[in-house]
């Protein structure tokens, strides 16, 4: 008897879980003797593999490895921002918001056009705290009132279809709005005008050469985010919305306004996105209208990564996912002997993406998802 | 049911509130067209001599639309309808002024503010456009009457009788396709040594003349009077007939008849509109690919793009003498097998992980899978094997004996995708029917029920990754050996998602409907690289595919040529509805039947 069942079991592992076996292990592998190899030439710069595979590798200091991981940390703080919306979303209606990197392009844009008439004004050097107040409070408002519209126009109709077809539509509304941000303010990349030398400057702080934009950045992510974490934790609106996302028949049940909780959801993932917008203008100083196509995808991986539908979740992806995109190239690829590991920084976001979705389907830390959508 | 209808609503009678919000929503729309500078852009291209551009028909067709929408009412089944009179035409009247009020804010605005510095199109050439090179007043009153007059024109639609709203769409479509293919017209006149008709409908410079748009609009309208229906009974008259035999000659009669056609024509047709043929034929065939993959088996491949890819770069690194690695130079044909080998490979490789993900989550690491591929491809890793950014160039043609297929020879071209395509179009046939194709459909419709029902559903949706990414490998194929050189940047994920708005305006899983999408979407508005017939588009044809992803989402999520079964999926309420009504009309029948 076992010893039938046995036989019908082992033919139930199929050629397509031995390769994604094989993959799992190739990959871990990979990632294993990178970084190794990337150790050893870090304490034996002659060993034998590195001779083979890296000959004229020159290792990382001290300082450049601290500088690609705070670099990495503030950049992972701002897709850890842009992730809230994707999770938040997908938590309430199950769907990928894929137009979501569109609300934070919009944040980014409407920064620009008001630093530049701030900056034109005088405020920007004169009182940089207070245009900074500004640019943040605009940049929120515009993403809140796009992501509203977006969905009062394009999900609301769908809420009751196939899941595929929301995000077929979000694609739609994604180039859509890409391309109307083209068609009127040009294709040509804007910057933002030049921060004040006091906050752009390298500071010392621990050890670790930081500049001050990276910091601030740092910050008012970790501020929004606590600020997020009370409105859903604490507040009645953050229980209706967690009802809503639990199940959206029994919280109508008790009361709550389903409607009227979707559209806070996704005014609420549109500021964090708003806020994410200000925080890229401010790190990289530019903006075009594809800026926010990468940034979403990443920022959705994150959002993956951390589980998704759970808040803390998306922000501590968020930071991993940006970490590993600045660490990875240099650590593990590069003592493989590959070249040019600076182009393939995109490359390794998605592979994360990939990676996650083979090893743990459901995050690092858990999906926080109603029964319906688990499915 | 009673007799007496309620009389019309009395014209002041309104719904204020409705109309003010459909009159602001059109006079933004208005303001946001202008802005995003569509009528600029697209002014250069001359519908009707003189009186109309493609500019001024994306400004007007709001008023239009939005004076149908105000007036439209709910039609409640079972209650009496008050009749469409005045009243309606007011509201659409309106809208249509509130719009023509929104373009005469932005005349004024744009001559008084400065607000060039971020609104690329804030300036004189708008205003100059918007006021038709006169004075502002001279432009407003122009935009007010004609706001007022096609937002009458548009809630009027709802009180025509059914014959002239026919007269007047087919009078519209006709004289706006004619305008649109006024390209092709010529060449085809030119072929055929017609000059005479296309001097006669066309002006010079570009447009229908006035004479021949007055002419055409009316014999255009008669034809409704003159056929009477008489096409459309034997059109279901060949569709019904019963006797399977003729079935069968009827289809092969027509079948006959679209080859003959498709083999003739590029004789009479010039360069540039065999060139745009090819490519409506190379998106054809990915685009049956993906419908494959979207539209039977249900699995959203947004990185649909990599296989094209591979198709590319296979073909160039086998037969171009410039591949940095590894060039055997090889015939196309033998390179053809070993493209078929990579896809299928690709197919599995790309396949086997993402199988098991729920669909939304196959669809971003399918993107995902894409663009790895592209940034590879770009990346100075296997720059020495593939290029990099500089491509591989210099992919000779395709050397078939007596003929030669090349990048310069359109008309080659076009029949060697031609042959692709009745190929794809076969395949796609033959599997849709097949025991593969139902199991696909059955796994679109419900998976788990699929599985319980026997079927593999692994290998299932694996074959149908291989059998469009061999469909999609032999379209980047022919690209390849067309142009004659593959870029990473010819292969973005724009592609995928271009394909994907064609399988979708289509119909997903029709086969006609694909062929219906791509000739008319890659046809009229072009690829994501290749101009289509109204090359003006070229900036805006993102914006445009977007907008019309969305629009057909909400209001035709099964395509303009659906096929019954993805129909019955996607409306699944309103039939049970329908059968339940269906349900009581025959049990009050048979109640009578007792009675009697």
């Amino acid at each position: 008897m076992s010893e039938i069942l046995k036989k019908k079991f082992k033919k139930r592992v199929s050629g397509v879980d031995r390769f994604l076996t094989f993959i799992r292990v190739l990959m871990a592998t990979l990632i294993v003797v990178g970084v190794l190899a990337f150790i050893a030439q870090q304490v034996w710069p002659e060993n034998p593999f590195t001779e083979w595979r890296n000959p004229d590798a020159r290792g990382l200091t001290g300082d450049q490895f601290k500088g690609l991981i705070v670099s990495g940390l503030s950049q992972g703080a701002m897709y850890g921002l842009i992730a809230l919306g994707y999770s938040m979303v997908y938590g309430v209606l199950g769907f990928i918001n894929f137009a979501h990197g569109e609300v934070f392009m919009v944040g980014t844009m409407s920064g620009w056009i008001t630093s530049e008439k701030l900056h034109d004004a005088g405020l920007w050097e004169s009182n940089f705290i207070l245009s900074l107040f500004v640019i943040i409070f605009v940049a929120i408002a515009t993403s809140t009132v796009t992501a509203v519209i977006t969905e009062r126009i394009a999900y609301r109709p769908l809420r009751n279809s196939p899941r595929l077809i929301p995000l077929i539509t979000s694609i739609g509304v994604s180039f859509f709005i890409q391309n109307a941000a083209l068609g009127l303010f040009g294709p040509t990349s804007k910057g933002y005008p030049r921060l004040p030398e006091w906050l752009s400057k390298q500071r010392s702080i621990l050890t670790v050469e930081i500049a001050g934009t990276k910091i601030l950045v740092m910050v008012v992510a970790a501020v929004s985010m606590a600020g997020l974490w009370y409105l859903v934790e604490r507040t009645q609106t953050g229980r209706a919305m967690r009802a809503v996302a639990e199940d959206k028949e029994i919280a109508s049940l008790m009361g709550i306004n389903v409607n009227r909780t979707i559209v806070i959801t996704f005014g609420v993932g549109g500021a964090m996105a708003g806020v994410g917008g200000i925080l890229w203008g401010l790190l990289f100083r530019s903006v075009t209208h594809m800026t926010g196509f990468l940034p979403g995808i990443k920022a959705f991986t994150a959002a993956v990564v951390g589980g998704i539908g759970n808040m803390g979740g998306a922000m501590a992806g968020g930071v991993f996912l940006g970490s590993a995109e600045s660490i990875a190239p240099m650590v593990i690829l590069e003592p493989l002997g590959v070249p040019g590991v600076s182009q393939l920084k995109d490359a390794v976001a998605f592979t994360v993406l990939v990676l996650v979705l083979l090893f743990k389907p459901s995050g690092l830390f858990g999906e926080r998802l109603s029964q319906e959508d688990r499915a | 049911m009673m007799s007496t209808s309620l009389p019309s609503r009395k014209l002041f009678d309104q719904d204020w509130k409705r109309v003010s919000f459909w009159g602001s929503i059109c006079a933004l729309s208005q303001v946001f067209i202008c802005l995003v500078g569509l009528p600029a852009e697209l002014n250069r291209r001359i519908l009707i001599e003189s009186t109309l551009s493609l500019g001024y028909l994306f400004i007007i067709w709001v008023p239009l639309v939005f004076g149908y929408v105000v007036s439209k009412m709910v039609e409640l089944e079972g209650v009496e309808n008050p009749k469409p009179g005045a009243a309606e035409l007011l509201s659409g009247a309106i809208t249509g002024l509130l719009g023509g009020l929104g373009l005469v804010v932005l005349m004024l605005g744009i001559d008084n503010f400065d607000l060039r510095d971020p609104l690329l199109n804030w300036n004189p050439k708008l205003l100059r456009l918007l006021t038709f090179e006169n004075s502002i007043g001279f432009g407003s009153m122009i935009w007010l009457l004609v706001g007022v007059g096609l937002g009458v024109f548009g809630a009027s639609l709802h009180q025509m009788t059914t014959r002239i709203r026919k007269m007047v769409a087919y009078a519209i479509f006709g004289l706006f396709t004619l305008a649109v293919l006024e390209d092709v017209i010529d060449d085809l006149s030119e072929g055929l040594r017609l000059e005479w008709l296309s001097d006669m409908i066309y002006a010079k410079r570009g447009g229908i003349t006035v004479t021949s748009t007055i002419v055409i609009a009316v014999v255009l309208a008669a034809l409704p009077l003159l056929t009477r229906g008489k096409v459309k009974e034997a059109v279901s008259r060949y569709r019904s007939s019963d006797n399977p035999a003729e079935q069968q000659r009827n289809s092969i009669v027509l079948f006959a008849l679209v080859a003959v056609v498709f083999l003739v024509l590029p004789w009479f047709l010039g360069g540039i509109i065999n060139e745009l043929l090819a490519n409506v034929g190379l998106f054809l065939l990915l685009a049956l690919g993906l419908n494959i993959v979207v539209g039977l088996a249900g699995l959203l491949d947004l990185g649909y793009v990599a296989f094209f890819a591979v198709g590319g770069y296979t073909t160039a690194v086998f037969t171009s003498p410039n591949s940095p690695w590894f060039s055997p130079e090889t015939h196309f044909g033998i390179s053809l097998l070993v493209v078929v080998v990579m896809a299928t490979l690709a197919g599995l490789l790309i396949g086997a992980p993402v199988i098991r993900m729920r669909g939304d989550y196959l669809a971003i690491v399918t993107l995902g899978f894409g663009e790895i591929i592209r940034l590879l491809f770009l990346s100075d890793w296997l720059k020495p094997y593939l290029g990099g950014s500089q491509g591989i160039t210099n992919i000779p043609g395709i050397d078939l004996g007596p003929w030669e297929v090349r990048g310069a020879d359109p008309r080659s071209v076009f029949y060697m995708v031609l042959a692709f395509c009745v190929l794809a179009i076969y395949v796609s046939w033959r599997l849709q029917g097949s025991r593969i194709g139902r199991a696909w459909m059955a796994i679109r419709e419900d998976e788990s029920v699929a599985e319980v029902m026997g079927i593999n559903t692994v290998n299932s949706k694996l074959m149908a990754f291989v059998v469009g990414a061999v469909l999609a490998s032999f379209s980047g194929a022919v690209l390849a050996a067309k142009v004659g050189s593959v870029f990473p940047k010819s292969f973005e994920i724009l592609v995928s998602i271009i394909i994907l708005v064609v399988v979708i305006v289509g119909g997903m899983g029709s086969i006609t409907g694909v062929m219906v999408g791509s000739l008319v979407l890659i046809g009229i508005l072009g690829g994501p690289r290749q101009p289509g017939l109204l090359q003006e588009f070229q900036n805006y044809k993102l914006l445009i595919y977007g907008a019309l992803l969305v629009f057909m989402m909400l209001k035709r999520p099964e395509g303009l040529v659906p096929t019954a079964r993805r129909t019955r999926e996607l409306h699944q309420e309103e039939y049970l509805q329908d059968a339940w009504l269906g349900d009581d009309d025959s049990e009050q029948q048979e109640e009578a039947g007792e009675r009697l």
